[in-house]
């Protein structure tokens, strides 16, 4: 099974999109590299590689973890499945 | 991992991988003279810079540091030195006469560039004969010193690319060799995580001060949350979103068993084996420039969306796992670790992988970086000159 998107731990809120050309409504495979399982949904945006994918629903204000750590603060609200970057995710240091 | 490789063993023990014989200016101004040395005489290497007059205080001591430190390099076989005034020029000889290796200086004050050039070449070309008859002798990995910095990042680097150096770094200490890490500020986000890596309090505390005055600089100048900037464009573009993101990926670099032995100022040189960090700017090629001049003979460089950087007399080799990278300029890398985003390749191969391509570099097969004629040579400014 071919893999679209990579969450580094099982516990991150972000998937990053390993494949060109993915467009919205396709329904992905994802590998969890720690833990080594599989999942699928369907992603809500055209992603980018290399960009993220939310794993689950953000509102403003919420934390972003990646490698189980802080990678900053959600400043527009975001949906499971669509494009997470950097207009709805913003630095907390500087 | 092959347990030797054969290099050229300095007159104070030291080994390089390369063999170069350097016409290095002291300042902006000698940089004319020393372009015509290495167009005279075959197989010299001129290293040009923007920078050595009226300079003071820390940052004059940070311009001799980077001078001497590079002239010392086991990867330089024998140095001429040209400077417009004959004592700066002498401080810079003496400076690389410790190793023991061959250097003679020049000033053009007096003699003016044609007779500088005309003396300088003729030492040139003696020196290019007696080292060209320097022969590579087997020696252990212990005695290589390797350091790493990663650019033009994406998300794939901390997936992938900076993950391998992490698993080589792993090995190459378990070998005994002398490893280095840096980037001040691009560890802003993930400091905890190489504070807990610290080996004593000492460590630490010696960390913390450099992240901190690192930090300082960046809040005394900045205008922004540094979005603009930190992460690059090219980082932005390839899918990381703000520093803490980038910094957690960069620090992958460092592996998961060494501890951080101890925190070198910029260009200082390290005292034993081991991993180190130095405190450095995150731009490629001042932090690569800084890895020279502190005696390092091979770079790892991961890179995400391409960044091309090569260094003078530091091998770099370039690992990318971005398979549209890979794509649309493969000239540019030296090992591909896409097979990890593909699930094909594990890090315990990829790691492997790499140090191969390491041993065959050490043995003297050419980084892309080298075939391509990248010698960026950029020195660190601290502030204005007076």
């Amino acid at each position: 099974m071919s893999i679209d998107f990579i969450v580094h731990e099982a516990a991150d809120g972000v998937g990053v999109v390993v494949v060109e050309g993915l467009k919205a409504g396709t329904d992905c495979t994802g590998w969890i590299m720690q833990e080594d399982k599989t999942i699928s949904f369907k992603i809500l945006s055209d992603i980018p590689i290399g960009h993220k994918v939310a794993m689950k629903d953000f509102a403003v204000g919420d934390t972003v973890f990646k490698y189980n750590t802080d990678i900053g603060k959600v400043v527009a609200p975001i949906k499971r499945g669509e494009h997470l970057h950097v207009h709805n995710v913003k630095t907390k240091r500087w | 991992m092959q347990k030797t490789f054969f290099g050229y063993r300095r007159e104070n023990g030291r080994v390089g991988i390369r063999n170069h014989v350097i016409i290095l200016p002291l300042d902006d101004l000698s940089n004319s003279a020393c372009e015509a040395v290495a167009n005279n005489v075959k197989g010299t290497l001129a290293l040009p810079h923007a920078y050595g007059r009226l300079q003071f205080g820390d940052d004059l001591d940070l311009h001799f540091r980077t001078l001497i430190g590079t002239g010392c390099n086991p990867n330089v076989a024998a140095v001429v030195v040209i400077g417009i005034e004959p004592q700066w020029t002498q401080r810079v000889v003496d400076g690389i006469a410790k190793t023991g290796k061959p250097v003679a200086g020049f000033a053009i004050e007096k003699n003016g560039d044609l007779n500088t050039i005309c003396a300088a070449s003729r030492t040139a070309k003696e020196f290019v004969h007696l080292t060209s008859e320097y022969l590579r002798v087997e020696c252990p990995v212990k005695d290589l010193w390797v350091s790493t910095k990663c650019g033009e990042s994406d998300t794939t680097s901390g997936i992938a690319s900076n993950p391998t150096v992490g698993n080589a770094f792993d090995k190459l200490w378990e070998a005994g060799a002398t490893t280095l890490f840096g980037e001040t500020t691009e560890i802003t986000g993930g400091e905890h995580i190489v504070l807990s890596r610290c080996a004593n309090a000492e460590v630490a505390k010696r960390f913390q001060f450099f992240f901190d005055r690192y930090a300082k600089v960046v809040d005394d100048h900045k205008t922004s949350d540094l979005s603009d900037s930190q992460p690059t464009k090219g980082n932005i573009e390839g899918g990381l979103t703000t520093i803490e993101e980038k910094a957690l990926g960069n620090i992958q670099k460092i592996g998961r068993k060494a501890p951080v032995i101890g925190c070198l100022d910029k260009a200082e040189v390290p005292t034993g084996p081991g991993l180190w960090f130095m405190d450095s700017s995150s731009a490629a090629a001042e932090m690569v420039t800084l890895c020279a001049a502190s005696g390092y003979v091979a770079h790892f460089f991961p890179t995400g969306q391409g960044n091309i950087i090569g260094n003078p007399i530091l091998p770099v080799i370039k690992l990318c796992a971005n398979p549209r990278t890979l794509r649309t300029m493969s000239e540019h890398f030296d090992v591909d670790v896409s097979g990890i985003v593909r699930k094909e390749m594990n890090y315990d191969q990829a790691g492997n992988a790499l140090l191969e391509m390491l041993i065959r570099t050490c043995n003297g097969r050419l980084t892309a970086a080298e075939a391509l004629g990248h010698r960026e040579f950029i020195m660190t400014r601290l502030y204005e000159s007076a």
